[in-house]
């Protein structure tokens, strides 16, 4: 391909992605994207470092439930060199005291104490007024309703019944007194196009979403939350031939997701990604 | 031969070409009246193209039996609570589908009037549009206000689809009864529908599948109408349109970084960044991870420049070549559509946002308001919330702008209160009596050109303070950072004009007239002149401050105690003042009556250099800063 193709599909998604990162950079005053280790959360890594010609200049933040896989932890010191990661962890250490963990509690109070909590620490520390995260609107229903610039208010809540008009690549430019904006670079992206474009450029992941053994994982979380879906694809070729054949939904395989028949919209609702 | 089988190197690039353009995603609006069954329609439209994903219609089909409801094919979109209890969609959402032929964006836009902020948001970022309309009901009034918007918003491809026709016996009558009635009001806002589809959407009829029941009906199925759209055109073709998005400086390198909205831009182009007008060329563009970088950025592209000759940029301008610029102004005429809760009123100020550019504006004067679901004109001095109006748009400082038929993307603006959207409008024309540029050179116009407006800093304090050293420094960094910026030394206007002039208090009061008379020449040419003068008599400079009123006036008291200064005596001049051999010197043998409220008082014996740098320059932004949103033109 011409390197100077700019009318394939995913360099238009690239483009977009890198013009919302830059219009974030310009109009915050703090920025921060935290990052799961994901396959999502490593594109943007790369999106990220094309927006700003190389370097990230803002930190990133991993929310640590202490419940990763042993793999990503090894993929997180891997990776934070590989990009020159300017990385926050924080751990709600108070929650894991109060024994709260998913051999005693429901995946959506653990989810809440784990990751909810200590990342709303997290900003009220920081004072960070814009976050980017790595959600796409095919991920889920309540997601495809997301704009590019999200308003958040000061208790992370979203208010979904009153979003802001986003037209003409004009975005939130300011965040709610006390609360902040949700950066969403990925949202026209599809799980289809992340992989095609992790092939295309070449960007550092972990092995955990090949299969072994006739299983790999599809989504990453928690490991007691998450499951691996029967597969045979273990390389990123196969992935990406399974993923246009499927018809099993991404999430499937992340257990807090599916509690109630509204557990998703409540979990975003309260301030989850 | 086999190399006669062999396609040429062009035939190769067309067909690579066009295997890319089958993989983009055709973004399609789906639009109309509330319960004209915009939902069902895309539920249905999911169903009959197998994009459902497994079990998911089970699921739902479940659900609404726990709940004691029948089946609806809209509840497969109705993912939130609100839409389940309420029946309607309120925000818009994305359906992800393919057509045998492609892959789709199914934009879910609400038909309340209530959301009709959602259906802007959703329909702008559409290719094309289908628009249902309740083939009992007809036509009604979100019918035409989203036609309307569909037309501001620049979505020109449109598909009517007359939906329900299993409820009127699937009549050709009605059906043409509507057909008629809305062609007539489409064209009345310069629209066109490519097709009116007649559909029932409940029962899958023309959807994917021919109905049998509308054997009339010869035109394409909905799924052949969608295969039939095109993606937008590309504006490569157009004068290069680059705004700045901003300037990083992470390392060594200071780079401009910008999406390009329209035009491609190459290294070796020269570049003129409006407002301001000034010019350099592309050195390089800066792509992550290299080694290569592109050799032209296109139209969507973005941007990171490197520039050959270093001129002060900032985020707003528009880089353009120098062959074809934006216009550049105060005032233009423009439509506006209003979604804000508070009606629009006129002399209020808004933030105005084009492009990359953000300055504070008011409508000047409202021409017209007209209902956009009947057309008519409504009389009132505020435009109400979801009606379109055309006024006039007075901005505080110039931007940079093209006509919207000219250029729609760089055409456009939205208007923002308290940090969020409330309406957006297109540029009609630019006002002449305003923007051309004949005569007489503004101070505006001067401003405009070197990005800032003009100020004196005033330095004032005892021989040996500091105020050069102080004021070299600045004049220094502000040079740098691409100001105009020229210093008015005491000691060198007496080398000349000021040859006449003794150390008498009547000669040292004509002094501080005539440097603040240089320094006010200086000023009118657009730069910002830093006078050093002891000017020790608070009269001499409040009449300098007085004279230089029209300008932004900084008053910098450069204060260090007397034996401080002695001490360092620079110039050998407090020693000769002691011996008696200078007669009336400031400190020693004449008074110096300190500022009592200067804007910036800087303690040389208690800062450093760079502090006391640093404060006067904060001191100067921040007026600068006012100051760039009343440049009059």
């Amino acid at each position: 391909m011409s390197r100077n193709a700019q009318n394939d599909h995913l360099t238009r998604l690239e483009q977009t992605s890198i013009h919302v990162f830059r219009e974030a950079f310009a109009n915050f005053r703090s920025v921060c994207m935290p990052w799961s280790m994901g396959k999502d959360s490593n594109v943007l890594i790369w999106l990220a470092r094309k927006a700003f010609c190389g370097k990230i200049p803002f930190p990133l933040l991993h929310i640590d439930t202490t419940y990763e896989f042993p793999e990503m932890y090894e993929f997180r010191e891997k990776a934070k060199v590989i990009h020159g990661i300017d990385l926050i962890v924080r751990v709600n250490e108070d929650a894991i005291r109060r024994g709260i963990g998913y051999a005693t509690h429901d995946p959506v109070t653990v989810t809440h104490e784990l990751k909810t909590v200590p990342f709303k620490a997290a900003i009220d520390e920081f004072k960070w007024d814009a976050l980017v995260t790595g959600i796409r609107r095919d991920e889920d229903p309540t997601r495809a309703k997301e704009r590019w610039f999200s308003p958040r208010s000061a208790e992370g809540n979203w208010d979904y019944k009153d979003q802001p008009p986003e037209f003409w690549g004009q975005f939130a430019s300011s965040a709610p007194e006390g609360g902040h904006v949700r950066v969403q670079p990925l949202l026209e992206w599809t799980e289809l196009d992340i992989w095609e474009y992790i092939r295309r450029e070449n960007i550092p992941n972990p092995t955990l979403y090949f299969a072994r053994n006739g299983k790999r994982f599809r989504s990453l979380g928690c490991h007691p939350i998450t499951h691996p879906v029967d597969s045979p694809a273990s390389n990123i070729d196969e992935v990406i031939e399974e993923l246009k054949r499927t018809k099993v939904s991404e999430r499937a395989g992340r257990a807090q997701d599916h509690v109630g028949r509204n557990s998703m919209q409540e979990l975003r609702a309260k301030g989850f990604m | 031969m086999s190399h006669s089988s062999l396609p040429s190197p062009a035939a190769a690039q067309a067909a690579a070409q066009a295997a890319a353009e089958d993989q983009r995603k055709m973004h399609v609006v789906v639009v109309g009246h509330v319960d004209h069954g915009k939902s069902t329609f895309v539920g249905r439209l999911l169903n009959d193209t197998d994009s459902l994903p497994n079990g998911k219609i089970e699921q739902v089909r479940k659900n609404c039996a726990a709940e004691g409801m029948e089946f609806e094919y809209a509840f497969l979109l109705d993912a939130l609570i609100e839409e389940q209890e309420q029946n309607i969609t309120i925000d818009t959402t994305r359906i992800f589908f393919r057509t045998t032929q492609r892959a789709y964006a199914i934009i879910d836009a609400p038909g309340h009037k209530e959301f009709l902020k959602n259906m802007v948001t959703g329909a702008a970022s559409a290719s094309a549009a289908l628009l249902l309309i309740d083939a009992k009901e007809g036509v009604m009034d979100q019918s035409r206000r989203h036609a309307f918007l569909l037309s501001l918003l620049g979505v020109k491809q449109l598909v009517v689809l007359v939906n329900k026709m299993d409820l009127v016996q699937h009549s050709q009558e009605t059906y043409e009864k509507i057909r008629t009635e809305y062609t007539a009001f489409l064209k009345s806002l310069g629209l066109n529908a490519v097709h009116f589809i007649p559909i029932a959407a409940k029962h899958g009829e023309n959807i994917v599948n021919r109905s049998a029941k509308m054997a009339w009906w010869k035109g394409p199925t909905v799924t052949e109408a969608l295969d039939a759209f095109k993606h937008e055109d590309d504006l490569t073709g157009l004068p290069l349109r680059l705004p700045v998005s901003d300037i990083y400086r992470f390392d060594h390198r200071r780079i401009v970084a910008g999406r390009v909205e329209a035009g491609a831009i190459r290294p070796g182009d020269e570049l003129i960044f409006q407002p301001g007008g000034r010019r350099s060329t592309v050195r390089t563009f800066e792509d992550w991870p290299g080694p290569e970088s592109r050799d032209v950025v296109g139209t969507g592209g973005s941007a990171s420049v490197t520039l050959s000759e270093q001129i002060f940029v900032e985020r707003g301008q528009v880089a353009a070549h120098p062959s074809n610029q934006p216009r550049v102004g105060r005032e233009f005429r423009a439509r506006i559509f209003w979604l804000g809760k508070e009606p629009l009123v006129p002399n209020k100020t808004y933030k105005l946002r084009l492009l990359t550019q953000n300055v504070e504006a008011v409508i000047a004067k409202i021409e017209k308001i007209t209902d956009a679901s009947t057309l008519e004109s409504i009389q009132a001095d505020s435009v109400p919330r979801d009606s379109i109006c055309e006024v006039i748009v007075r901005t505080a400082r110039a931007v940079a702008f093209d006509l919207h038929h000219e250029c729609a993307i760089t055409g456009r603006f939205a208007l923002e209160e308290a940090g969020r959207i409330h309406g957006g409008g297109i540029i009609l024309d630019a006002r002449k009596e305003q923007n051309v540029r004949e005569g007489k050179v503004t101070a505006a116009e001067r401003s405009a050109r070197s990005g800032h407006a003009p100020a004196v800093l005033w330095f004032t304090g005892l021989s040996g303070s500091g105020k050069s050293t102080i004021a070299e420094l600045v004049e220094r960094r502000l040079f740098d950072a691409g100001r105009q910026v020229f210093r008015v030394d005491g000691d060198d206007l007496r080398t000349a004009l000021n040859r006449d002039l003794g150390f008498s208090a009547a000669d040292r009061a004509e002094s501080v007239r005539r440097a603040s008379a240089v320094a006010g020449l200086f000023a009118n040419a657009g730069h910002i002149s830093l006078v050093t003068l002891i000017a020790p008599l608070a009269a001499d400079r409040a009449k300098a401050r007085a004279a230089l009123s029209n300008h932004a006036f900084i008053e910098v008291f450069v204060d260090a105690p007397l034996d401080v200064c002695e001490q360092r005596d620079v110039k050998g001049l407090y020693a000769k003042a002691r011996r008696g051999e200078i007669a009336e010197f400031t400190g020693i043998s004449s008074p110096y009556e300190a500022p009592e409220s200067p804007e910036v008082h800087i303690r040389t014996d208690k800062l450093t250099t760079d502090q006391a740098v640093d404060l006067v320059l904060d001191a100067l932004d921040k007026v600068l800063r006012t100051k760039a949103d009343d440049w009059e033109v």
